[in-house]
């Protein structure tokens, strides 16, 4: 029997029953590989439900630094009956397979390597409440795995202490149970893997964290005051971590009074109300959601548009439509967030590719959004916002200070001849806004949704509201220059083929291209992180023959927007889609492009397009 | 032109309150519902009450949805910032411009149609959360913007113009709101300012959710006989409750109620309700009275007015969500912003 061997690179994946607890155990897993100095990328592919359904932990370690989903599985933890001939199916040849031995079965693969352990056995054995007994049987595995791929075995009892601080009397238990494995496969299993980790310092200023987190964090960076929000898988963890931070960091320590506001509110329409309402009278202010929920805020964003008032969106994508998959991952909300909203709207949209720019378009997104006074929507998704990444440490300027964005004191209006709340004062459409209670005399005005001048009166005049509308288009046109510009992987136009991606596609990305250019196809790629487009990302466009665009979403989304917003010859693009709710792998990007440029027939149309 | 501005002008001795204010620098533009409308008499009490309470109309902030009522914020208060947001979402508005500044006075004015149909899950919400807001609701039965359709206030029974009858039973707001836990909810007329500008007053003073459900005849679809909500209608079968006097901080309470039916509620801010009970059985700080009593009058076809029940106990939205006395937009980047030594903890505990 071939045993598949490998240092540092592989992919292991855990077959569980939600609610059995094993979503901890697998975490901790994952970073005990994490502090042994290698990458890690940590994918957790659950049901729409709590107790009882198949769930899967998927772990990639590559010390390459290749971090997306990847096909094929090299070691198996299987723990659930319910799935075993499925992930069974799944493991490569050569690979392992661990189960509960507990329970001797068949599995009809003669070419990958069965280990066995009795995890309820021994469980059953050393613990006496059934409760503890199952949840330890996920540390028991952990245990075992510990001394069949050389994990520091001090590592994971480091990591039960951290997890138990405060509750001290739960750590012997969890750490007898780790034990208990790692000396189960001491005695029986010697020599049984050959997939190994072995230490390095490749984490060294990384953090293992996921995109949800850091922009809780990076709204409570970038003065958030007020989240109003209502819940909705996969974005519920970014309001709750912005609650934890605000917890740690804006409780006025003298009177224990918050600097924040944080409302769960009755549902999407009265969330965003409420940020709207907020950021209206100058508290930074926003609200956290999926498709879904986007859908019904359109209305209240068309206003925030029109009415020009600051208000962050985030959208932490799942696969739509409808309700479709709450707990899987795509990009499919790229035009309903573009163009939300009845009548003639755009909006900017910061798209970040991982937990780091999570952090800094969470904090800068609000700068964007009071210095254009229009809505900003942070694209985020459900593998970025939920799965832990390999990312670079969180850093901050302390040097930096919000910009504000047009907004008049007292003495600015006390020294102002006339103010008109929407009078294109600069010429770059973005006019002054003020405060409720700024001035007992001066600068109050109505908002309003309907047809409004230069002074925010209700006009029914055609001519006043179409020049009211090309201010405001005027002003997004501008906007570009206040965005995140794209990031380029080539070496100055080597290719004259080009790649465009964006979001979490980036972690499949480096291998994809590395994948490419061994393959003799080398191509130049660019990320798209923002919305409206930079002139480097036309150009960019302009510069290559033929564009690969790589999305996840049926419909070639980005195609779409690049195309209504550009002057592009549309054949120049050809899509690479996958829409399957799985995060896209480098695999599928090679395998689908090499296969486009390996067609004869394609060199041809290539040769006529030039 | 879409609005009409008020000439400036006026007489150069009327009266001035404590801000050396007259009752013109409250005003607005010239209302542009039709002529007749309950509306403009409500906007009439709202000049009324706040120069009446020596109110700086710039720390009042003035929110709408959307509909006739909706369009009346637009007539009163010219120095106090208006928002006239989205149909039946105005709650969450002031919501969350209460978050960004709780010590502005929040004025929401809204109708039968904006609070009662498209927009009651906001209404009761709103309520539920005890939202630091005077909630007016300008209750006509109808949807006059769109020309006389039923709303949901409208009573079984009442017909429109057409002569169609409504065959669904009314949403009572009040009831609703005393049910929810609003602190302040009374019920009016538009007809009737002696008695909606105290109850106006009384609710601008009181910290926490405040509604005044404001019967106010659509002249133009809902003023004619077999209406429920026409003037004539409503003048004949309006029973009230209580009638009341603001007595703000420090001044004596001098009225002329009866001994034995006076109540004196104190505001969160020192200030005293007084109000005289109408009726012996009436307790207005009795909730499950206050909807007994509102059930009662329905069924005998009445229409009880005055102040319906007050719990001045409530805490608000702000003190609930335990929001630091500064309001939120207030604080300096510094204050908010925790700075790299806190973000290089984070990072710690994430490696």
């Amino acid at each position: 029997m071939s045993k598949l061997a490998s240092i540092n690179e592989f992919v292991i994946k855990f077959a569980n029953v939600n609610g059995s607890g094993s979503a901890s155990a697998n975490q901790m897993f994952a970073k005990g590989i994490f502090r042994s100095g290698i990458p890690v990328s940590p994918k957790n592919i659950f049901p729409s439900n709590i107790q009882g359904l198949p769930t899967w932990f998927e772990i990639r370690a590559s010390e390459k630094g290749y971090l997306g989903r990847k096909a094929g599985i090299d070691f198996m933890v299987a723990m659930n009956p319910q799935s075993y001939a499925q992930d069974v199916a799944e493991i490569n040849s050569g690979g392992y397979l661990l189960y509960d031995s507990s329970w001797k079965r068949e599995f009809h693969r003669d070419d990958i390597n069965i280990i066995e352990v009795p995890l309820t056995s021994l469980c059953v054995d050393e613990f006496k409440n059934p409760k503890t007994r199952l949840l330890f049987k996920n540390l028991v595995y952990v245990g075992a795995l510990s001394y069949l791929m050389s994990i520091d075995k001090d590592i994971f009892i480091g990591l039960i202490e951290e997890q138990f601080k405060g509750k001290e009397k739960l750590i012997a238990p969890n750490v007898q149970a780790l034990e208990m494995g790692f000396n189960y496969a001491k005695k029986h299993l010697v020599g049984a893997c050959d997939i190994r980790v072995n230490q390095k310092n490749l984490t060294d200023g990384m953090i293992l964290t996921n995109g949800n987190n850091a922009g809780g964090l990076g709204c409570v960076y970038g003065g958030a005051t007020v989240c109003a929000w209502y819940p909705i898988t996969p974005s519920t963890s970014l309001a709750e971590s912005y609650k934890k931070y605000c917890d740690q960091f804006r409780v006025d320590e003298k009177t224990g009074k918050n600097k924040f506001a944080f409302v769960q509110a009755e549902d999407e329409l009265a969330s965003i109300g409420m940020a709207i309402g907020a950021n209206w009278n100058g508290a930074r202010a926003f609200t956290a959601t999926s498709g879904p929920g986007i859908s019904l805020m359109t209305e209240f964003v068309g206003l925030a548009y029109f009415a020009e008032i600051p208000v962050v969106i985030f959208n932490i994508q799942r696969g739509g439509p409808s309700t479709g998959m709450p707990t899987r991952t795509q990009q499919s909300d790229i035009l309903s967030c573009a163009y939300a909203s009845h009548g003639d709207t755009k909006h900017v949209m910061l798209i970040p590719s991982d937990p780091k720019e999570c952090f800094e378009f969470a904090a800068g997104s609000f700068d964007i959004s009071d210095r254009l006074q229009t809505p900003v929507f942070v694209l985020s998704d459900l593998d970025i916002g939920m799965n832990d990444w390999t990312c670079p440490e969180f850093k901050w300027d302390d040097a930096k200070k919000f910009d504000r964005g047009k907004v008049l004191s007292k003495d600015d209006l006390d020294n102002m001849e006339s103010w008109g709340r929407y009078l294109d004062v600069d010429g770059d459409g973005i006019p002054f806004r003020t405060l409720p209670g700024t001035h007992p005399e001066k600068g109050a005005y109505f908002t309003r949704g309907s047809s409004h001048d230069e002074y925010a009166r209700y006009v029914e005049d055609g001519e006043v509201n179409a020049r009211n509308l090309s201010r405001i288009l005027k002003k997004f046109e501008g906007a570009d220059k206040f965005l995140p510009k794209p990031i380029f992987k080539q070496e100055t136009n080597a290719s004259s083929r080009g790649l465009i991606y964006f979001g979490s596609t980036e972690a499949a990305m480096q291998e994809s291209l590395d994948q490419l250019s061994a393959s003799g196809f080398p191509i130049d790629a660019m990320r798209i992180r923002s919305f409206p487009f930079s002139t480097e990302v036309w150009d960019f466009i302009e510069q290559h023959e033929s564009i690969f665009l790589v999305e996840q979403n049926r419909d070639a989304q980005m195609k779409t927007l690049l195309l209504s917003e550009g002057k592009i010859n549309p054949e120049k693009f050809i899509s690479v889609l996958c829409f399957d709710g799985a995060p896209i792998t480098a695999d599928f990007i090679s395998e689908s492009i090499i296969e486009i440029l390996s067609d004869k027939n394609f060199s041809k149309t290539a040769e006529e397009i030039k | 032109m879409t609005y009409i501005v008020k000439p400036v002008n006026h007489h150069p001795n009327l009266e001035k309150n404590s801000l050396g204010l007259t009752r013109r620098d409250y005003e607005g533009t010239i209302s542009t519902l039709c002529a007749g409308c309950g509306h403009d008499s409500i906007s009439a009490a709202v000049i009324e009450a706040c120069y009446d309470l020596s109110l700086a109309s710039d720390q009042i902030a003035k929110l709408s949805g959307i509909g006739c009522s909706s369009k009346s914020p637009s007539y009163f208060l010219n120095q106090a910032h208006g928002f006239n947001s989205v149909h039946g979402r105005m709650p969450s508005v002031a919501t969350g411009a209460n978050l960004g500044n709780q010590d502005l006075l929040y004025l929401g004015v809204s109708g039968d149609g904006d609070t009662a149909g498209i927009g009651i899950g906001q209404f009761m919400h709103a309520a539920r959360r005890q939202l630091n807001i005077t909630y007016i609701v300008e209750n006509n039965g109808t949807y006059g913007l769109t020309k006389g359709q039923f709303s949901a206030t409208n009573d079984q029974g009442s017909k429109s113009k057409y002569g169609e009858e409504n065959v669904l039973a009314p949403i009572d707001l009040a009831a609703m709101a005393i049910q929810l836990g609003a602190g302040f909810v009374g019920r009016s007329f538009s007809g009737d300012k002696d008695q909606l500008v105290p109850l106006l007053k009384a609710a601008m003073k009181f910290k926490g959710f405040s509604l005044i459900d404001i019967i106010s005849p659509c002249v133009t679809f809902n003023n004619h006989a077999g209406s429920t909500k026409s003037y004539d209608h409503i003048r004949e079968h309006n029973e009230s409750v209580s009638s009341l006097d603001f007595v703000p901080i420090g001044q004596e309470i001098k009225t002329s109620y009866k001994e034995g039916s006076k109540v004196d509620v104190p505001l969160h801010d020192g200030a005293i309700l007084t109000l005289e009970k109408l009726s012996k059985k009436y307790d207005p700080l009795d909730k499950g009275l206050a909807v007994q009593s509102l059930n009662e009058a329905e069924k005998n076809g009445k229409v009880l007015t005055g102040l319906l029940y007050i719990n001045p106990e409530v805490k608000d939205h702000a003190e609930i969500l335990n929001i630091a006395d500064t309001p939120l937009n207030q604080f300096s980047d510094q204050e908010l912003c925790p700075g790299s030594d806190k973000l290089n903890k984070v990072n710690s505990s994430l490696n």
